[in-house]
């Protein structure tokens, strides 16, 4: 019962949201912020946790795969595709649903608690539309960038370890990331987090926006919108596999 | 003006209000006064349109808002300035941001047109020139009210509600808001709605007081009226002070 309500909200909240704003030039002032702050603010974690867990996947894929039956290029290439086709995409919007999530819902929640949403209702302005929209554009937008820019950090990340282990060289590892490469994977992640954007902002908005009560109620609203953020992302993620590879 | 007309509203089946009627008066502070569970700022976010209302009229110069589609209440509600009891002013702007805000929402006019109506109201509240580039949390509580008085009239509203306007405020503060707010309902010939249980704003501002008791009006009358009043639920609530049990025997 709980969720049909909770689903029935959010898409009136979302047809809300999905609107033409009452301001463009308010709308356009707001854009480039929630760039800056859902979008680059999330870079130093992304280059972070990219590059480490690149680095890491190579060296488990090369200590657990010591076959001499394996083709030598078989660590960069599980890398390569690991990463393509899951780290990038899901793995990291899961880290970001944390981070992204709970920024969002705690910055709005906190403005619902102090009747600053009230206010607006009050001016005569669709406080959904106007705080909501450009924080889901924001991060769409920004996504498929933070996604790529996640896949060649990992690969770097993994070049690293060729360059200052001797678990694997350089060579079998840059051999292994460029045997049959398959650029579809890349669209097909890309896709994936355009999606995933949109749920994490979405779903961490609506948390917020109907948050009610104190400080500690802003709490369980951030926690709510990333607990409910992942497991959407997670189900849209085999959804969307079966539908684009299979 | 605005007429309240036997306004009913339950939650749950709990009734809240009950065929309560009102009249608000243009150019005059209207009061609404009660003790706390009593109804009042059920009352107050029903005219607003925050609730919705079981039954009755809200007649805003004629126009009842229960008949409202949601669009027609968006344009109604930029008639309509709103204090509210914690500022709410916007973290992310800065004073003179705040206040800026509903005129470049819906204001036509030039950035510097929008600028010197900013200004021309933090003035109206006498807030210094030095204060216009801080951040809402870098003023005084009784400052961030002022601010938001001035926020509240920018768009130049036909409508003022005032939730605890005093609320937080140290005495000297509470009657400077007081008074503020008299002077801008009186020069601007606003319909103000205050929602308040400090005494000392009724006696002060109380122009046309309405109190509520257990979600019914039992009595309506102004700051003068409130010494010769028989209703024994008001005398308990407004004189129940010393200080204003002499006050009353004084101006008895």
């Amino acid at each position: 019962m709980s969720l049909l309500n909770d689903t029935g909200k959010y898409v009136l909240l979302m047809k809300r949201v999905l609107v033409l704003p009452d301001s463009r030039k308010m709308f356009f002032r707001q854009f480039p912020k929630e760039l800056e702050k859902l979008g680059l603010q999330s870079l130093p974690i992304v280059i972070i946790i990219s590059v480490f867990i690149g680095a890491i996947m190579t060296m488990q894929t090369k200590l657990n795969s010591a076959n001499p039956l394996l083709p030598s290029y078989t660590t960069g290439l599980v890398t390569r595709d690991t990463l393509l086709l899951e780290f990038s995409s899901t793995i990291m919007c899961l880290i970001l649903a944390g981070k992204v999530g709970s920024n969002i819902a705690s910055e709005i929640g906190t403005m619902r608690i102090t009747e600053q949403i009230d206010a607006l209702e009050i001016m005569g302005v669709n406080s959904a539309g106007y705080l909501i929209l450009p924080k889901i554009v924001a991060f769409v937008v920004m996504m498929p960038f933070l996604v790529i820019f996640s896949m060649a950090l990992g690969l770097i990340g993994g070049y690293g370890v060729g360059l200052l282990t001797t678990i694997i060289t350089t060579g079998d590892y840059i051999s292994g990331i460029q045997y049959a490469f398959v650029p579809f994977y890349v669209f097909y992640s890309v896709v994936k987090s355009l999606f995933f954007a949109f749920i994490i902002a979405s779903v961490a908005s609506y948390y917020g926006y109907y948050a009610y009560g104190g400080a500690l109620d802003v709490g369980k609203a951030s926690t709510n919108a990333v607990v409910n953020a992942s497991i959407l992302v997670l189900f849209f993620n085999i959804l969307i596999t079966s539908l684009m590879l299979n | 003006m605005i007429e309240v007309k036997n306004v009913d509203k339950s939650f749950d089946g709990n009734q809240v209000l009950k065929n309560v009627s009102a009249v608000f008066e243009t150019g005059k502070t209207n009061m609404i006064i009660g003790q706390s569970g009593s109804g009042k700022t059920v009352l107050m976010k029903s005219i607003i349109g925050l609730h919705r209302i079981d039954k009755g009229r809200i007649e805003y110069d004629g126009r009842n808002l229960p008949d409202m589609k949601m669009k027609d209440i968006r344009v109604l509600r930029r008639e309509v300035g709103m204090l509210f009891q914690g500022s709410a002013l916007f973290d992310s702007l800065t004073v003179l941001e705040n206040v800026m805000y509903p005129l470049e929402m819906f204001s036509p006019t030039s950035r510097e047109e929008m600028v010197e109506r900013a200004y021309f109201c933090l003035k109206q509240v006498n807030l210094e020139e030095k204060a216009f580039g801080l951040a809402p949390s870098e003023i005084s509580g009784g400052m961030q009210k002022r601010v938001a008085i001035a926020r509240a009239i920018a768009l130049q509203p036909t409508y003022l509600f005032c939730d605890e306007p005093n609320s937080g405020l140290d005495p000297v503060t509470s009657l400077i808001i007081d008074k503020l707010i008299h002077e801008i309902t009186h020069l601007f010939g606003i319909t103000t709605i205050i929602n308040s249980h400090d005494m000392n704003s009724v006696m002060e501002i109380g122009e046309n007081i309405i109190f509520i008791e257990k979600g019914e009006k039992t009595w309506q009358g102004n700051n003068k009226d409130i010494f010769h009043v028989h209703n024994e639920a008001l005398n308990d609530f407004v004189f129940a002070s010393e200080l204003f049990k002499q006050v009353k025997k004084v101006n008895q």
